[in-house]
């Protein structure tokens, strides 16, 4: 395959193609965060139910088993459209550059085959295993979803900061598939991946009980189901924050134009100020709040430090800016607004170990799930839509990957509407198992009616 | 070496996948064709309970092909997926169609739920392997040339053969699914269900078979050379093992001798698959030899080592799930 003959495509197909990779995606990474964050909070409760003999735990550990049951597949089948995209849409990347990325994914195969084994072990097995040996067959859960993220997250990487490959004459001559995978985008890129899934896991599953309890359901089994999976987000919540901050230095030294899109600057400058908020227009950022010097400090560590600005690059290779500043601002300003709750909640504990009993707290916590959905979507609009207009940084663009094939338009509008019957659905279903009160005696086997929960 | 033990390996993931998640596509058709509501509630209950916990653990195989497929022969994915994006898209469709359908059926407690993610899974049960083997058909019969959406995207598979092949593979899963089904009735106890299954086995092997000998001759019409690569030289005993165990398959069953049949069954689909891919060695795609196609002596010694190790990792987990699933309690 010659990297020359490719034939550029613009308008609305290429429109259509990126559009659709972006719905695929941003769906799909929701679901596969709670694949990953879910096994282990569920994991965590039924551990504490055997060690304490305290029911209320044992039967959140089923219920959430329920709902993982429905999220996993759902998680599989999107996967899967995912993998068949990377091929019907962008055979100009998989066609040269799939082996470069294939390692990844190929011990992304093999924790996938490890997760769907022991999952259908975990579910269907809760009464036909003595409860250690059941606890221990979810282990490999956890580990199999913490690994496929960080996998499938270095082969992202790569399209990030290409490394391990040599071409000549457009043909890949040469590959160092380690090399590739561990490519210096890999260590933030993934670290900040995982604990966003912890974070949406956690916040998301609070968020149901928080808003059962603004309902009325004020019991002890909701407020654990509140309080376990909210302190485990709690926690990773600062972390996620430094972590964050080693992603934007990353982005500072390795990817200028991003980084410049990112903040909105324009001209080349020393000592940049940090913005807070404004919108892009005519060459120029309007209304935003200016902190004197914060980006260069945040970026660079030094005040003086210089920021490149946009106008070292060619027009023709900016990526939309407002698009990725307002989603980095959204990023940011979600991050610190669940660290302001996770703070309340451990300034609360320490005090009078007591979750804060305000109404507003419940409100909060009701919303966090949300919140960390949006951190999480704003997150991939800045690496992604910020890498534009590559699709290998620097090296391929995007519409020299993008099928030529006519008629992409018409398969968009399809897998959209699919994805809008998919939602719909998936939500309606996951609303009933939150509601319908009987408890399930092995959460895949039919439920048993008149089993109270409180 | 290398190019050939990817090819090996890519292969036997095809091969588990047509066995095991074919089983469970067939599965969701005798769910379509079980009958009305109260009727058919328990073949319904049998489908669910052999496939539920072991389909997602199938459903990887594919995954691992398509992983393999872009890692190892990369431009080979990108013909294939280019050329025939359209029933490829819909392949992927009727995957996520079947996939929550059948979870959502599963947590559903009321009638009219589960009837309409009944459908839905049963309805994509059957599109999806369809167009699965017309895409099989097109590369078979040399359809999708090299290069990016250089094939005709309607009529690559769209003609007689990748037609059949649709067929088949259609009928294929159907049968599996039964002979499969068969067993599993019989081992929880319910030999209504079994007698029920094997008399579909038996009418489902039947057609099949005819399938198989129309197939033969619309080769023989519309690609000549598939047909000369399936009937002589190295793929023939292969072809013969098919068909062989195709045949020995219906006395089997006749005789309710249900763990024999499932092997005969298992071999009839395995002789065919490893006959087209034995036939069309060492050219993948018109012009196109895997030597030519295969990625870099690294990367195949990378993958094919990670997948090394990683198989001592999954085959023992892959036994262990299907001896507690096989063990499993009855249906309520
Ligand atoms: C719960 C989710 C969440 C939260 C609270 C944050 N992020 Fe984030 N961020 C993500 C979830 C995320 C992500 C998982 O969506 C991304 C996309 C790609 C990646 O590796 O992580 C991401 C990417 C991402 C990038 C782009 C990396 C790249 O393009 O290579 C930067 C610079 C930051 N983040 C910085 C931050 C900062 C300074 C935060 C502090 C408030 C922050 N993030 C909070
Ligand atoms: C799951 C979280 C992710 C989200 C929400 C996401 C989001 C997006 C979005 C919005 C686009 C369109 C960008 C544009 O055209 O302006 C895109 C493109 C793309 N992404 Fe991601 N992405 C994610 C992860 C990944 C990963 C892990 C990979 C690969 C391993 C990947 C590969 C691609 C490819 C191939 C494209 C198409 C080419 C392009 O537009 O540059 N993405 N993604
Ligand atoms: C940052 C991005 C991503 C993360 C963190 C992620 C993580 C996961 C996780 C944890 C699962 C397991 C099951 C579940 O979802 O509940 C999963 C499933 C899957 N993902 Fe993703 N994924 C990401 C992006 C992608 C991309 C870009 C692809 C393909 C190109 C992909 C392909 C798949 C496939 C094929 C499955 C199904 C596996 C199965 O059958 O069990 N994922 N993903």
């Amino acid at each position: 395959m010659e990297l020359s003959g490719l034939p550029l495509v613009t308008g609305p197909d290429l429109v259509a193609a990126r559009t659709q990779m972006g719905l695929s995606l941003g769906w799909h990474i929701i679901v596969a965060c709670l694949g990953v964050g879910m096994p282990a909070i569920t994991l965590l409760a039924e551990w504490r139910g055997h060690r304490t003999g305290d029911v209320r735990y044992r039967l959140l550990a089923r219920r959430w088993a329920k709902a993982m049951g429905v999220l996993f597949a759902v998680g599989a089948v999107s996967g899967t459209i995912l993998s068949f995209e990377m091929g019907l849409l962008w055979p100009g990347l998989m066609g040269v550059y799939g082996e470069v990325i294939g390692l990844p994914f190929s011990l992304e195969g093999i924790a996938f085959f490890i997760e769907a084994i022991f999952l259908g072990i975990y579910l269907y097995s809760w009464d036909r295993l003595p409860p250690v040996p059941h606890l221990l067959s979810g282990v490999p859960i956890v580990l199999a979803g913490v690994a496929s993220a960080f996998f499938v997250v270095t082969a992202n990487a790569w399209m990030q900061q290409p490394t391990g490959f040599d071409t000549r004459n457009g043909r890949i001559i040469a590959v160092a598939p380690w090399a590739a995978m561990f490519n210096p985008a890999t260590p933030p890129q993934t670290t900040h991946m995982i604990l966003a899934a912890f974070m949406v896991a956690g916040f998301a599953m609070a968020s149901v009980y928080a808003v059962a309890m603004l309902r009325g359901r004020r019991d002890a089994y909701h407020r654990l189901g509140l309080l376990l999976p909210l302190t485990v987000a709690a926690i990773v919540t600062p972390v996620q924050i430094g972590v964050g901050d080693w992603a934007a230095r990353f982005v500072a030294e390795n990817q200028p134009v991003k980084l410049a899109a990112m903040e909105g600057v324009f001209e080349t400058q020393r000592g940049a100020p940090l913005h807070v908020g404004g919108i892009a227009i005519d060459g120029q950022l309007r209304y935003a709040l200016k902190i004197p010097r914060g980006l260069s400090l945040l970026a660079h560590g030094d005040p003086d430090a210089v920021i490149v600005g946009l106008n070292q690059t060619p027009k023709a290779d900016w990526p939309p800016i407002n698009i990725v500043h307002l989603a980095f601002q959204a990023m940011v300003a979600m991050g610190f607004a669940l660290l302001l709750l996770a703070v309340w909640l451990a300034v609360s504990w320490l005090r009078r170990r007591e979750p804060p009993s305000s109404p507003w707290f419940l409100r909060a916590v009701a919303v966090s799930g949300l919140a960390a959905v949006i951190a999480l979507e704003a997150g991939w609009i800045v690496t992604e839509v910020g890498r534009q207009p590559w699709i290998v940084y620097g090296v391929l663009r995007t519409s020299q990957a993008v099928n030529p094939a006519p008629g992409l338009v018409w398969g968009f509008v399809l897998v959209t509407l699919v994805y809008l019957v998919l939602t719909v659905a998936t939500v309606y279903v996951l609303r009933r198992l939150a509601r319908d009160q009987p408890v399930p005696i092995a959460p895949q086997e039919p439920d048993v009616t008149g089993f109270k929960v409180t | 070496m290398l190019p050939e033990i990817m090819i090996v390996v890519l292969w036997i993931g095809l091969t588990a996948y047509a066995l095991f998640a074919g089983a469970d596509f067939g599965g969701g058709i005798w769910d379509l064709l079980a009958g009305r509501s109260a009727a058919g509630r328990p073949q319904r209950e049998l489908v669910e309970h052999s496939i539920g916990p072991v389909w997602e653990a199938n459903h990887v195989w594919l995954i691992f092909v398509i992983v393999l497929m872009w890692t190892g022969i990369p431009s080979v994915f990108a013909a294939v997926a280019s050329t025939l994006y359209i029933p490829l898209t819909l392949v992927a469709l009727g995957i996520i169609a079947r996939g929550s359908a059948f979870a959502f059926r599963k947590v559903s407690t009321r009638l009219w739920q589960q009837r309409l993610f009944g459908a839905a899974f049963a309805f994509s049960s059957l599109v999806t392997p369809y167009f699965l083997g017309t895409a099989a058909g097109a590369v078979a019969s040399r359809r999708v040339p090299p290069g990016i959406a250089e094939g005709n995207l309607v009529t690559s598979w769209n003609n007689p053969t990748s037609i059949i092949a649709g067929l088949l593979a259609v009928g294929v899963t159907a049968y599996l699914a039964a002979v499969f089904l068969t067993r599993d009735a019989q081992r929880l106890g319910r030999h209504d269900l079994a007698e029920a299954f094997r008399r579909r086995a038996l009418i489902t092997g039947c057609l099949v078979g005819l399938l198989s000998a129309a197939g033969l001759i619309v080769l023989w019409l519309d690609a000549p050379r598939l047909l000369t690569e399936l009937t002589t030289g190295r793929a023939l005993p292969l072809l013969v093992l098919s068909v062989v165990s195709g045949l020995a398959s219906l006395p089997l069953l006749w005789r309710r001798a249900y763990l024999a049949v499932r092997l005969t069954a298992a071999l009839a689909v395995v002789g065919l698959l490893w006959g087209w891919g034995v036939g069309q060695y060492p050219e993948l795609l018109p012009g196109v030899t895997l030597d030519r196609a295969a990625a870099t002596e690294t990367v195949l010694a990378a993958t094919l080592g990670a997948l090394a190790i990683g198989a001592l990792l999954v085959v023992p987990s892959l036994w262990w799930l299907y001896r507690t699933s096989q063990r499993g309690h009855s249906p309520s």
